[in-house]
């Protein structure tokens, strides 16, 4: 059999898309090169924290109180009250977010003005500037809230009327509120409309069908928002700077009316305030170092319990 | 009235301005398989889903007429939907279980409507899975996901999770038409066991299926019911001209 002869007619052998295959090559190419940019840069920043901070990074360092001015010691404190401050976030903001979603997924009629306006307020929420979040905290939270209660409770004497832990906590969950509702929300959406069908077609209920068939495909997507909000809440400062935030505190808060220490307002104070900025200067790194540990644990604890979640479903 | 399951009285559909079914008026016998043909779009499966209200689902859509089942109208306001469902249980075109055990998709019916005894609820299991004559398939691994079976199996397995709740009325959307030949010929075997015990109302567009399986047949077209007798009759002597145009192929 003879071979097919490259001819000018033979559409197989045509060679008007190369041109098109290069523009491709090209904007893949450049796309590639600055991902690898980035990646490069991530790992220098990376890379400048751990040379730095490694030698002062200790057990010692992660267990004990600061000491002489915040020149020596360890950070202990500012772990446990970031830790606490997470925690708290999440507690106010996840359940809340979730049922936001729900709500706006499963629940809200297409005109309903009502919705349109919860999806509008929650979209202008996210790009709100974090320090506005912190002025909003110290105004409404500690000033209008909490004086309000020390009226009314503790007959106008100062107790929840000033910065701590729980006022802080509300402020970061306005601000990682955003963030839970449109992951929850991409989640619900991921459950396909005829699992929905099949359980209302045999006599559930609305809630059950979400109870029992759509909350449990979303967990991974309530997981990842979870996260994604905790990661954020671990290394926000401005919004903890007036709403509860200390720079040092003798002993750990016993309260959520007691102020806290905090990793990343803690690396704002001693590189910019503290007494001897060069001689906190190690210090710095290796709180650093422990705050980027603590964000990419995280991370990665999300990655694994979403990836075991979705191993288990099928 | 006890050979009538289903009374439909001048009952139709708009999805807003347009209108989909017009005005059908037909008798659904208890305890037999009627049959809803037509070409496509001519408004069956509309029509099946107003059966089981599924169609309330739509936003813009609104029914006028009656549709009694035994002798109560489900469109009544003072109706609880979900209640209905429960009495009027649907297989869908393409077979949806739940990202769950085999166990646990039927039981999810039962247990929705308060079942908690392990004993109770493992023998519901059982009954299902043999009335959709899938038990000996799956008894030995009730409790492995149920996205692992092969399509015809989620099908039956879907039929079962149908029948766990008791209705007295299963309607089938096209159960087959994604199926091979041996799991459609499962399906239109089953279909005929389960009439002794249900209603059955299937919506086909294959017309042999129709005249294997059921003892009614409907014909629907653009909307509307042309013509609804005993299948024999339909598929050999139709009294309108229209029916047996589609019958005998000359358009559809």
């Amino acid at each position: 059999m003879d071979t097919i002869e490259k001819t000018e007619e033979n559409i197989f052998f045509s060679s008007n898309n190369k041109k098109s295959d290069l523009k491709g090559t090209l904007i893949v190419g450049s796309t590639l090169a600055s991902v690898i940019l980035i990646i490069a840069v991530l790992f220098l920043i990376i890379g400048i924290i751990v040379y730095n901070g490694w030698q002062t990074f200790s057990w010692e360092f992660v267990s004990a109180f600061p000491t002489d001015g915040m020149t020596k010691g360890g950070i202990f404190p500012a772990i446990i009250g970031t830790f606490i401050l997470v925690i708290v976030m999440s507690i106010a903001a996840v359940p809340f977010g979730t049922i936001t979603a729900i709500y706006l997924t499963e629940y809200a009629k297409e005109n309903s003005i009502f919705a349109t306006a919860v999806r509008f307020s929650v979209r202008t929420l996210a790009v709100v500037p974090s320090i506005i979040f912190g002025l909003f905290g110290l105004g409404f939270f500690i000033q209008f809230i909490g004086s309000g209660m020390d009226t009314a409770f503790n007959a106008g004497e100062l107790h929840w009327g000033q910065p701590n832990i729980l006022w802080a906590s509300l402020t970061m969950a306005l601000l990682t509120l955003p963030v839970v509702i449109v992951s929850v929300e991409e989640a619900l959406k991921t459950v396909p409309r005829e699992l929905r069908e099949a359980s209302l077609a045999l006599g559930a209920t609305k809630w059950q069908t979400i109870k029992k068939v759509v909350l449990p495909g979303s967990v991974s997507g309530i997981m990842t928002g979870t996260i994604l909000a905790v990661s954020r809440g671990a290394g926000e400062v401005a919004p903890i700077l007036f709403t509860g935030a200390a720079y040092y505190l003798a002993t750990l808060p016993k309260s959520v009316s007691d102020q806290f220490m905090n990793l990343g307002y803690h690396i704002y104070i001693m590189s910019t305030q503290s007494s001897d900025v060069e001689k906190t200067m190690p210090i710095q790194f290796a709180t650093t170092l422990v705050l980027l540990i603590l964000t990419i644990s995280l991370n990665v604890i999300a990655v694994i319990i979403r990836s075991r979640i979705r191993s288990k479903k099928l | 009235m006890k050979d009538i399951k289903i009374e439909v009285k001048d009952l139709s559909l708009y999805y807003g301005e347009k209108k989909a079914l017009n005005d059908i008026s037909m008798l659904i016998p208890s305890n037999k398989v009627t049959a809803l043909i037509g070409p496509s779009g001519c408004g069956k499966s509309t029509f099946l889903r107003s059966i089981n209200r599924m169609n309330d689902l739509i936003p813009s859509v609104k029914i006028t007429g009656q549709m009694l089942v035994e002798g109560v109208d489900i469109y009544d306001k003072n109706v609880d939907v979900v209640n209905i469902r429960k009495k009027i249980g649907m297989v869908f075109q393409k077979s949806n279980p739940f990202p769950k055990s085999i166990y646990e998709n039927i039981a999810y019916g039962p247990k929705i409507n308060g079942m908690k005894n392990k004993t109770d609820l493992d023998e519901i299991v059982e009954t299902s899975l043999r009335q959709a004559a899938i038990w000996e398939e799956v008894k030995d691994r009730l409790f492995d996901s149920a996205m692992g079976l092969s399509g015809g199996q989620q099908q039956r397995l879907c039929i079962a999770r149908t029948l766990a709740v008791s209705p007295d009325i299963v309607l089938m959307d096209e159960p087959a038409s994604a199926l091979d030949p041996i799991s459609t010929s499962k399906i239109e075997e089953l279909v005929h066991e389960l009439k002794e015990q249900y209603t059955i109302i299937i919506v086909t567009h294959n017309m042999q299926q129709a005249a294997r399986t059921s003892d009614f047949t409907a014909f629907f077209y653009l909307g509307e019911l042309i013509e609804i007798d005993k299948t024999k009759t339909i598929f050999t002597k139709p009294s309108k001209k229209q029916t047996e145009d589609y019958i005998t192929g000359r358009f559809g």
